[in-house]
Formats: C-alpha cells, sequence, structure tokens
C-alpha cells in the first residue's frame, strides 16, 4: 500500500462519509462529487486513463449536475434538522450494503489477476479500449447506447405531457439533458 | 526561441537528480503557464476594451498610462483592494470555495496543449479527454456559486449557466470527434505533429475540417460565455448572474475563468484544426514554433472580439434551440463527412463527395428552424 493510495482512499472515504452524515442535502451532493474525485484518482494510480478522465467527465460533470438538478426540481432544498440522516429502515440497508460488498469481495477473489501474485503491468492505451469497444464488446455497447436512447424518449415524452399550453420553442430549455 | 527555452528547462532539470527529472520539468512549466496566461489575459481586456471602443466610436481606456495600456494594473489594483463582500445568510464555506474550483481546471487545462515541438507540458495519451474532463468541473463551480449566495437572481442566472454549458458541451465534444477519428489519436501533441507541411496539411483545410471548426469555434464561444452567447452574465437582463453575488479579487477570479476559458478553447481549436506550431507554408519554417502557435492563437482571440462587437445577444430559447437543432446534427454531418473522407482516402472523390454531406444538411437544417411567425411567448414560471 503506497502513500499516494492512502491519501487518495482518505480522500474518496472522506467524501463518502460527507455524502451520508451531513445534513444539508446540496453539501451531500458536492461531497459525493468529491468521492467521485477520489475514485477517479484511484483508477488514474492504477494506470487506467481513459477510465479516470471518463469517470471525471461523466460522474464530476454530468450526474453530479443531473442529482443537483432533481433536488432543486422536486423539493425544498432547506436543511432538515429535525430528523436523523438514518432512515427507519436502516437495518434493510445495512443489510443490502453488506451482501453486496461480501459479493464483490467474493468475486474479486475469484478473479484469476489476484491469484497470479506477479503484478500485471500493461498500460492500456486508448486505441486498445476503442478497439475492443468495437469488435469483441460491440453487443453490449449498442445494448447500452439502446437502453440510453429509450431512457431519454422517456424523459421527453414524460415533459412532453403538459405540452399544450406551452410555447414549442420554449421546449429545448426543459429537455434533460443527456450524459455528455 | 524554442530552442533555448528547451535549454534553459533542460539545463534547470539537469541539476536535479536522474529519479526527480519528470517531475521537476513539470513543476518548471507551471510558473511559465501561469505567467503567459495570466499575461494573456492582462492584454486581451486592454485590447477588447479598445477594440470595442472602436466598433462603437468612442477610445476606450486612455488614461493610464500610454494609450491605456496600463489599465489592467490599475484595474487589478482597485479589485485586491475592493472590500470583499459575503452576504450574511450566504453558505460561507462553499461561498468561498466556488471561484478556486473554477480557476483551478482553467489552469490545468493548458496543461496538454503543444505549444512547439518540444514544448508540451504534460504528454497524455488520452490528453483530448483530459482536456474536456477538466472542462467540464466548471459546472459545478458555477453551481456552487449560484446557490450558496442565497439570491433568486443568483441562481437562477447560474441555472442559466449550466443549461447552457451543459447543451453547447456536446456538440463541443462531437466536433472533436471527426479530429480523433481521422488522426487516430487522443493526444493533441500527436494530432498537432501530423499536421506538419504547409496550410493544406491542416485539418481546416479540409471540408469536413472546416465544418467541424466552425461549429467547434461557435460551441466554445457559448461554452465560455462569450458574446453572442453571454446571457448567463448579461448585465441588461439578469444582473450578473451567478456572479452577482461576488466582489473584489473573487468577483476578478470568475472574470480571469472566463478568460482562461476562452485561451484554453481558442489554443485547442489551433492544436486541432489550424496546424498548431507549424508554419503556413513550408518555407516559413526557420520561425519557431511557439512564434506560429501564438500568432494564430492572437488571430482567433482577435476574431473571438471582432465577434462581440459585431452580434447581438441571443435570447435563452433561441440559444438552446440552436444548440440542439442545429449544432447537433451539424456535428454528425461534420462526422459523417470524415467518415466518408477516410474511406475514399482523400483523394478527388473525396473531395467531389464530402462536400455535399456538410452542405446538405447545412441548407436542409437552415430551412427547417426559418419561422414563418413568431409564436407568443408565455411566460410558465412568471405567473
Amino acid at each position: 500500500m503506497s502513500v499516494a493510495f492512502v491519501f487518495i482512499a482518505l480522500i474518496a472515504l472522506a467524501g463518502a462519509a460527507g455524502a451520508v452524515f451531513l445534513r444539508q442535502i446540496v453539501h451531500c451532493v458536492l461531497c459525493l462529487a468529491v468521492a467521485f474525485i477520489g475514485v477517479s484518482m484511484l483508477y488514474l494510480q492504477l494506470g487506467a486513463q481513459f477510465l479516470g478522465f471518463a469517470q471525471i467527465l461523466i460522474y464530476f460533470g454530468a450526474v453530479t449536475i443531473l442529482i443537483l438538478f432533481a433536488i432543486l426540481l422536486t423539493r425544498n432544498s432547506g436543511p432538515n434538522l429535525s430528523e436523523s440522516p438514518f432512515s427507519t429502515g436502516y437495518g434493510i440497508g445495512l443489510f443490502v450494503s453488506g451482501a453486496v460488498f461480501a459479493c464483490l469481495v467474493w468475486a474479486v477473489r475469484q478473479a484469476s489477476m489476484i491469484r497470479q501474485s506477479t503484478a500485471v503491468e500493461t498500460e492500456v492505451s486508448v486505441q486498445k479500449i476503442g478497439e475492443r469497444l468495437m469488435t469483441e464488446y460491440v453487443l453490449p455497447l449498442e445494448v447500452v447506447a439502446l437502453l440510453l436512447t429509450v431512457a431519454m424518449i422517456g424523459a421527453v415524452t414524460i415533459a412532453m405531457k403538459e405540452a399544450p399550453e406551452v410555447n414549442p420553442a420554449d421546449k429545448p430549455a426543459d429537455k434533460p439533458s443527456s450524459p455528455s | 526561441m524554442e530552442n533555448w527555452i528547451f535549454h534553459i528547462q533542460d539545463s534547470l532539470v539537469g541539476l536535479t537528480a536522474e529519479t526527480g527529472r519528470p517531475p521537476v520539468a513539470r513543476f518548471l512549466s507551471i510558473p511559465l503557464l501561469i505567467g503567459t496566461f495570466a499575461g494573456f489575459f492582462a492584454l486581451t481586456t486592454w485590447l477588447e476594451r479598445k477594440a470595442l471602443g472602436r466598433i462603437q466610436n468612442r477610445l476606450g481606456p486612455n488614461r493610464v498610462g500610454p494609450a491605456g495600456i496600463l489599465q489592467p494594473a490599475a484595474d487589478g489594483l482597485k479589485m485586491i483592494f475592493k472590500e470583499d463582500v459575503v452576504p450574511r445568510s450566504a453558505d460561507k464555506i462553499v461561498h468561498f470555495l466556488a471561484p478556486i474550483i473554477l480557476i483551478l481546471p482553467a489552469f490545468l487545462a493548458f496543461s496538454v496543449i503543444p505549444y512547439g515541438r518540444q514544448l508540451v507540458p504534460v504528454h497524455l495519451d488520452a490528453g483530448l479527454l483530459f482536456f474536456f474532463a477538466i472542462g467540464g468541473t466548471a459546472e459545478l463551480a458555477v453551481f456552487m456559486a449560484g446557490w450558496s449566495s442565497r439570491n433568486k437572481y443568483a441562481m437562477l442566472g447560474a441555472m442559466r449557466a449550466i443549461a447552457q454549458m451543459i447543451s453547447y458541451e456536446v456538440p463541443l465534444l462531437l466536433s472533436v470527434v471527426p479530429v480523433v477519428m481521422l488522426s487516430q489519436s487522443l493526444s493533441p501533441a500527436v494530432i498537432a505533429a501530423e499536421q506538419s507541411g504547409g496550410f493544406w496539411h491542416w485539418h481546416a483545410a479540409t471540408p469536413w475540417g472546416i465544418a467541424a471548426f466552425l461549429l467547434f469555434l461557435t460551441a466554445a464561444l457559448a461554452e465560455s460565455n462569450r458574446s453572442p452567447f453571454d446571457i448567463p452574465e448579461a448585465e441588461s437582463e439578469i444582473i450578473a448572474g451567478h456572479m452577482t453575488e461576488y466582489s473584489g479579487f473573487k468577483y476578478a477570479l470568475f472574470f480571469l475563468a472566463e478568460y482562461l476559458g476562452l485561451f484554453a478553447m481558442s489554443g485547442l481549436a489551433v492544436t486541432l484544426f489550424l496546424g498548431s506550431y507549424h508554419a503556413p507554408l513550408p518555407i516559413l519554417d526557420f520561425l519557431p514554433g511557439p512564434f506560429w502557435f501564438f500568432g494564430k492563437f492572437a488571430c482567433l482571440i482577435a476574431l473571438f472580439i471582432w465577434i462581440r462587437g459585431t452580434l447581438p445577444r441571443l435570447r435563452t430559447d433561441q440559444l438552446m434551440s440552436l444548440a440542439w437543432k442545429f449544432m447537433l446534427p451539424m456535428t454528425l454531418a461534420a462526422l459523417a463527412a470524415a467518415a466518408v473522407w477516410f474511406y475514399a482516402d482523400g483523394g478527388w472523390l473525396a473531395w467531389f463527395l464530402c462536400p455535399p454531406c456538410v452542405a446538405v444538411p447545412y441548407w436542409l437544417l437552415g430551412r427547417s428552424s426559418r419561422r414563418k411567425k413568431p409564436a407568443e411567448r408565455v411566460y410558465r414560471f412568471a405567473d
């Protein structure tokens, strides 16, 4: 465990802890953004440039903004000091997250790369990732693209319901942003 | 020039131990980058005010120094000594962090641009991706500024700015894709290196290249909130948008970040489309690379100032329709043209097939967006 890893892990964990425990929901989202940055730094430390920058571009740049828009458009974002930050059913949540964690640990330990104790030093270039995506993994890529298109059409359909009294020129401003 | 900068850096790096060289070399480029572009910022504000003054038939700044050249220094001093007013109900920490989070990525973006054959601060395999990932963080900073001010106008301005930036990020990224496709690399240094040998080798000298270049410039204007897309900070319409509750040096930082964003976009446009540090004619190659890079860069900045003096502002809904109904399909058309160019191998057949790929969608989209008569506007949220 290198110093850099400990530092990065602390940033990510601090961000995640802030996202769970802070009272003001916008602060929680900003802390979540810190956690996203921590994760992307972890990818970069492992030499996965493409993954690290894509993580910043999509999660920090787009998903955080999406969450913020959702919060501001749906509820009053004042701090709720009377309630505990824990929901009443936190036992179930604990169980589910524990199960997910155990599943991940099992999957990681099963992976063949861990078994061979030699560190695999392969700098994966962006070109290689692109070639793989366009040949071997082209079907999953297409499925994901289709899923995103369906989601976007669905969002537009929901937003269109109140259309009659609205000027069509205003529509694109209300359009949900696609993850850029 | 390129050589002696490189030599100085080399000799400074040479003083350190073998293992510490790459970090030291990168560290040395930090003050150079900050100094150069902060200097450009000062110069550009003066030039812009002078040029706008001339366009609007007045003199512009002419009190401080010869022809007002010291005006940026005076403005900077004024900004530093101004009182820093923070609203009482503001979220102090987020309010303080917003300009910092905005300014850091603005400087980071300069680190992947090649300024000369040897002058690339950081070589990154995925440099372009880094550039856009870093640029995308500005939206969060704008949101933080608007939300933490606890001011309706700041919040509305921030929402407008974010909506605009997200909408124009899509055509901005898509207009870069043809270049990446044809040069088969995400590294700005590689893309710059392959455009050598005269202006006919530049990407902007191909049908898909000129279309992508113009789309990129338009999207870059919108992304850096420049006129005619400067509605997020239009003083006459919505005070100063997300910057309403900022004063003193923090306000200056917002201003600086905006110009730095414009510089980064211009630098990238020069790198991707205008042959980067290569001379327009092979005979002129004796002049050093940075001269050509910054020459082209200065031309783009002058173009942006000219545009600001010429075009009126777009309304928010027009701005959004332009992004989604015109720019987005046009970038896809440029992408298709680049694909045709790739498979026709850049020969005479490509020159025959490529221009219609761009021109026909342009004509069709232009026709369809022409409105017969303006519909009545309904202000849904103002009732």
